[in-house]
């Protein structure tokens, strides 16, 4: 079952630093989400594989939109 | 030699080069800093202009600065039309999903009252206090329409104090937000409010509209262009109207309003004592602000299982959106996956009403 990423917020995508088959750790930053001129971090919620990244630079995405999903590891 | 007796250079005073000096460093924060660079490169620059001797631009019915002041100013046009344009910026959903945080935004208008009164026992009138209270607001337009029609005298030292600190507001407020938060109050993670239908934020303007002028009469002119500019946004039938009010006439007015308050400023007005008193007061009602909507949040909290980050609550004061992003700040350096800036959105805006509500209810007594 993988872990959904979903945006805390709504605003642009300002930056994206993984894709998919990436290894992430617990709180690896994800992507940027920019809201009112802040730039807002993103972090993996669990250590895992990156299954699928659903938005790119510059997209808008609104507040529980989908941002990354993420194969949990075992341990 | 006519040309030689009328240079004004003959007529430079001590007095007129403190304005300048004044003006330029006005300009340099501009420029240098970013300070509220919008207001206060205009600002600047008008009092560098209404400076210049025998330029006669702020002479009474004839100069130009005068004219953009008499008719922007005085007639109320300026500040109402910046209104509209924020209206059409604004988005109530955040404080429409959580109506409690309308509550912080009121909270946060405390300065504003405290101000108040401690100018008037330090000997200003009551119209002078209260434009001077007016600034704990943090609301630059709202500021200006008290200031230009309780105590017009007052009205470029105010403006200027009110953008200095709006401008300040990432060094003025986080140490007041760490000395009345604990740790783990900052890293409290708020719940997500209800969704907002688009008929609710269509019906917003127009029953705020006519609940706040029935309650409050004489803040009509600011509030009706505030909420006609966010029906304009929500509609979603006049972008271009929207679009307008919130980009080209907006920043149309704002080079208006900028200029025309620079202007009013001169060295009989400036170099007095009161002025000193003026900057403190208005640096006392900012701060006073701040921590009465946080006090606010942590005493919401007593009564609430669904806490409320008190970070939030300095966002009361209407810096729209500066004072959101230091909230946000503050609770990811407690928490870095805390994401409260929407959330502070909510009393930021409602801090704006509160503050043309406070504005308003001066004017109900005072004029």
């Amino acid at each position: 079952m993988s872990e959904k990423v979903l945006a805390p917020l709504a605003g642009n995508i300002w930056q994206v630093h993984v894709k998919a088959g990436d290894t992430v750790e617990e709180d690896d930053d994800l992507l940027i989400i920019e809201a009112l001129k802040m730039e807002n971090i993103i972090y993996a919620p669990c250590s895992g594989k990156v299954i699928e990244v659903k938005v790119q630079k510059g997209d808008q995405v609104d507040e529980d939109a989908v941002l990354v999903l993420i194969e949990p590891s075992d341990d | 030699m006519g040309f030689i007796h009328n240079m004004g250079l003959w007529s430079v005073t001590p007095g007129l080069l403190g304005m300048w000096l004044i003006g330029l460093t006005l300009i340099y924060l501009a420029i240098k800093k970013q300070y509220e660079p919008l207001l206060l490169l205009p600002i600047g620059f008008g009092i560098l202009l209404a400076n210049l001797p025998n330029a006669e631009l702020m002479t009474e019915g004839q100069g130009l600065l005068w004219r953009f002041y008499h008719y922007g100013i005085e007639w109320e046009i300026i500040p109402p039309l910046i209104f509209l344009g924020l209206g059409a910026l604004t988005d109530f959903g955040p404080l429409l999903s959580q109506p409690r945080l309308i509550f912080l935004g009121a909270g946060a208008q405390v300065g504003v009252y405290i101000t108040f009164f401690v100018a008037y026992a330090m000997g200003f009138t009551l119209p002078e206090a209260a434009s001077i209270g007016i600034i704990g607001g943090s609301d630059g337009p709202t500021t200006i329409y008290l200031a230009s029609k309780l105590a017009p005298q007052l009205l470029g030292v105010v403006a200027v104090a009110a953008y200095s600190y709006m401008a300040l507001v990432p060094i003025i407020q986080p140490p007041i937000m760490r000395l009345l938060t604990t740790e783990k109050e900052r890293k409290i993670r708020m719940h997500k409010g209800r969704k907002i239908t688009h008929n609710e934020k269509l019906l917003f303007p127009v029953v705020a509209t006519v609940v706040i002028i029935l309650l409050v009469p004489p803040s009509a002119p600011l509030m009706a262009m505030f909420m006609l500019g966010n029906l304009f946004r929500e509609s979603k039938v006049v972008e271009r109207l929207s679009d307008t009010a919130q980009n080209a006439l907006l920043n149309i007015v704002t080079i208006f309003l900028g200029v025309s308050v620079g202007a009013t400023m001169n060295a009989d007005t400036f170099f007095r004592r009161d002025v000193i008193f003026i900057f403190v007061l208005g640096l006392l009602a900012f701060m006073c602000s701040t921590a009465s909507g946080i006090i606010l949040a942590k005493l919401m909290n007593l009564f609430t299982s669904n806490k409320i980050n008190p970070l939030i609550g300095a966002a009361g004061v209407s810096a729209v959106p500066m004072s959101a992003r230091v909230a946000q700040k503050m609770a990811t350096a407690a928490d870095k996956k805390n994401y409260i800036i929407m959330f502070a959105m909510g009393p930021n805006i409602a801090g704006v009403i509160g503050t043309l509500i406070a504005a308003g209810v001066f004017l109900a007594m005072l004029k």
